[in-house]
C-alpha cells in the first residue's frame, strides 16, 4: 500500500484548518472586522498623533497588518491549538498518518491563507480611503510571510508548554503587551527607558519595522528586522518541535 | 499462518511510581475480534495508546501487523490502522461529512466518506455541526473516522458506549462485515453484550497484566452450576450446610445466588428442600453455564 504523500497530507490539513478558521465567527473578526474598524479608527481620525502627515494611511496599514499578523498566527493559532489538544481532536489525529510536520506545516499554511484574506481586504479598504501603493510596497510580501511563520512557530510552542486555559490567558496577555510596548501602536523610539532598545529585538517591533520600511519608506525591509524575524522563527520552531504533543 | 495484528510482549507502562500496565502480554489474531476487556485502571487504554502510538512503553514490546510499534515509519503503518477513541477526538465546529472527507484524504485508499456515514445511520447530507449531534450519533462519527480509511486493523476503544439498541445492532453487523473481509479488530469494552456477540478471542486484563485469555467457550468452559434468584442477602449458613460435596453458594449480584460445584440433581433436591424448611420463595430456578459476565467478575472483582 503507497501511502498518501506527505506533501498530500500537509496540503489537506492546511485546508481542513483554513475550512475551520474561515466558519469560526470570532476568527472573521479577528481577520476581518478589527483590522477594518482599527484601519478606518486610524486613518479617519486622530487618534495616534504620530501617525498624521501624509504618511498617515501607508503607516496605519504598517500597524494594522502587524496586530492583524500577530493575533491570527500567535493568540488565535496558540488558543486554537490549546483546545484541539483539550478536546482529544489533535490525540485522534496522533493515530491517523498524519505526521507532527505535517501538521505543523499545516497550520502554518492556514494562518498564511487568513493572513492573506486579511491583508488583501485591509489593502482594498486602504485604496478606498486615499492609499496610492508603489511597486516597493511588495517588498512587505516577505516581511509578512516571514513574520507570519515566525508567530506561528511561537503560537505553536506556547500551545505545546502550557494548558489550554493558560495559553488562553497568556497568549492575550503577550498579545496586548507586543501591542502596546512591542514597537507596534507606540513607535519603539517613543517607549520609554530600556523598552526603546529591546522593542526593536522583539518580533513585532521588527515586523512592524519591516512593513514600514516598504510601506512608509518605499525600500527594502532592513536586514536587521529581517534577521530579527528569522532568529523568532528559528527559535520558536525549536522550542515548538520540542514540545508539541498529541495529547 | 499469519502473524497476529497485534503481538504485546511483557508491556511495563509507568506513570511516576505506579505501573499501569505491568508486564502485560497477549496475541490478537488477524482477521479476528479480540476483546480487552476488565475494570477501570486495568490498564487497557494504555496499552491501546501504545499499540497505536500515542505513548511510548516503558519496556517491553508491541508489533503492529508484524512492524516492531516505534521503528517503522510512523505514516506508513498508521495507514493501516483506525482508531475510535473513547474520549473526544472530534472537531466538533466541523460537519459530519466534512471531517469524515477530511479524515479520508490523509489515507491512500478510503472508503467513500458519504456511503460510510449512512451506513451508521447518519445523514451524510446533514448540516448540523457534530457539538450539536447526540451522544450516539457523536458515537457513530467517531466510528466513521475510524473507517474511512480501510484500515487492516481498527483499535475500538467503547465503540457502543451511548448508542441505543438498534444502533448496537447496526454496529455488530458493520463489525461481523469487516470481519469477513479480513479487517483485525481490538476491542476494548465494559458491555459483556458486545464481546459475546463479537469476539472471537477474548483477554482478561487486571492490575496490568493478563489474567485468563482465550475464545468465549473457553473462559465460561463446559462445567454447569445452579443459580437461582431470591430475597436480599439471605442467612446461606443452613443451606451450605446440606450441599453435597461440600458445594458452596454465593450471592452476586445481590439477589442472584449461584451454587458451585456439580449441578445434578442432589443439589436441585438440596436447594429445593432448603428453601422449604426456611419459607424461602426463589424464581428463576436454573441449571446452566456460567455467563462471561460470571466468569470475569469472578477473575477481577467488579467491571
Amino acid at each position: 500500500m503507497r501511502p498518501a504523500s506527505a506533501r498530500q497530507r500537509a496540503l489537506a490539513h492546511g485546508r481542513w484548518e483554513t475550512s475551520l478558521l474561515m466558519r469560526n465567527g470570532e476568527q472573521l473578526l479577528l481577520t476581518l472586522v478589527i483590522p477594518i474598524g482599527i484601519l478606518l479608527g486610524l486613518t479617519m481620525t486622530d487618534v495616534l498623533v504620530q501617525q498624521a502627515g501624509p504618511d498617515r494611511i501607508p503607516r496605519a496599514i504598517a500597524t494594522v497588518l502587524a496586530v492583524s499578523v500577530i493575533s491570527s498566527a500567535f493568540t488565535s493559532l496558540a488558543i486554537a491549538t490549546g483546545f484541539e489538544r483539550r478536546s482529544g481532536a489533535l490525540r485522534f489525529l496522533g493515530t491517523t498518518p498524519l505526521t507532527r510536520s505535517e501538521l505543523l506545516i499545516g497550520k502554518f499554511l492556514a494562518t498564511a491563507a487568513v493572513t492573506a484574506v486579511s491583508t488583501a481586504a485591509v489593502c482594498l479598504v486602504a485604496v478606498l480611503v486615499g492609499w496610492r501603493p508603489s511597486a516597493s510596497a511588495l517588498w512587505a510580501v516577505p516581511v509578512l510571510i516571514l513574520g507570519t511563520a515566525a508567530f506561528a512557530a511561537w503560537g505553536m510552542a506556547l500551545a505545546g508548554l502550557l494548558r489550554a486555559e493558560a495559553v488562553l490567558a497568556v497568549a492575550n496577555g503577550l498579545f496586548l503587551l507586543l501591542i502596546m510596548f512591542g514597537g507596534v501602536v507606540i513607535p519603539a523610539a517613543s517607549l520609554p527607558g530600556p523598552m526603546s532598545v529591546i522593542a526593536p529585538a522583539l518580533p513585532s517591533g521588527a515586523l512592524v519595522t519591516g512593513l514600514t520600511d516598504a510601506l512608509v519608506d518605499g525600500h527594502a525591509p532592513s536586514a536587521l528586522a529581517m534577521a530579527v524575524l528569522l532568529a523568532w522563527l528559528a527559535s520558536g520552531a525549536l522550542v515548538s518541535s520540542r514540545t508539541f504533543r498529541w495529547s | 499462518m499469519p502473524p497476529p495484528a497485534v503481538l504485546v510482549s511483557d508491556l511495563v507502562v509507568r506513570y511516576g511510581s505506579r505501573d499501569a500496565v505491568a508486564g502485560l502480554s497477549f496475541a490478537a489474531p488477524a482477521g479476528r475480534v479480540t476483546a480487552l476487556i476488565g475494570p477501570n485502571g486495568a490498564g487497557k487504554s494504555s496499552t491501546v495508546e501504545v499499540c497505536v502510538g500515542l505513548r511510548a512503553a516503558t519496556s517491553g514490546s508491541v508489533q503492529i501487523l508484524g512492524i516492531p510499534a516505534g521503528t517503522a515509519d510512523a505514516a506508513a503503518l498508521r495507514s493501516r490502522v483506525g482508531v475510535m477513541l473513547q474520549d473526544g477526538g472530534l472537531y466538533s465546529s466541523a460537519r459530519p461529512l466534512a471531517l469524515v472527507e477530511y479524515i479520508a484524504s490523509l489515507y491512500p485508499r478510503p472508503d467513500d466518506p458519504a456511503t460510510l456515514l449512512g451506513a451508521l445511520g447518519i445523514d451524510p447530507a446533514g448540516r448540523t455541526p457534530i457539538r450539536r449531534l447526540s451522544g450516539g450519533e457523536q458515537q457513530r462519527v467517531k466510528c466513521a473516522v475510524a473507517l474511512v480509511g480501510r484500515p487492516e486493523l481498527v483499535f475500538l476503544d467503547e465503540p457502543t458506549s451511548g448508542l441505543d439498541a438498534v444502533a448496537r445492532r447496526t454496529f455488530h453487523d458493520l463489525i461481523r462485515g469487516l470481519v469477513a473481509q479480513g479487517t483485525s479488530v481490538v476491542l476494548t469494552t465494559h458491555l459483556m453484550d458486545d464481546v459475546e456477540r463479537l469476539a472471537d478471542q477474548v483477554v482478561v486484563i487486571a492490575e496490568g497484566r493478563a489474567v485468563r485469555s482465550g475464545t468465549i467457550a473457553e473462559l465460561v468452559g463446559e462445567e454447569e452450576s445452579v443459580s437461582f434468584r431470591g430475597p436480599l442477602h439471605a442467612d446461606l449458613t443452613g443451606l451450605r450446610a446440606v450441599l453435597p460435596d461440600h458445594g458452596d453458594v454465593i450471592e452476586d449480584p445481590r439477589g442472584h445466588y449461584r451454587v458451585t460445584g456439580a449441578a445434578d440433581p442432589m443439589v436441585l433436591s438440596a436447594i429445593a428442600a432448603w428453601c422449604a424448611q426456611n419459607g424461602v420463595r426463589t424464581a428463576d430456578l436454573s441449571v446452566g453455564r456460567r455467563s462471561l459476565e460470571d466468569v470475569v467478575i469472578a477473575l477481577v472483582g467488579d467491571l
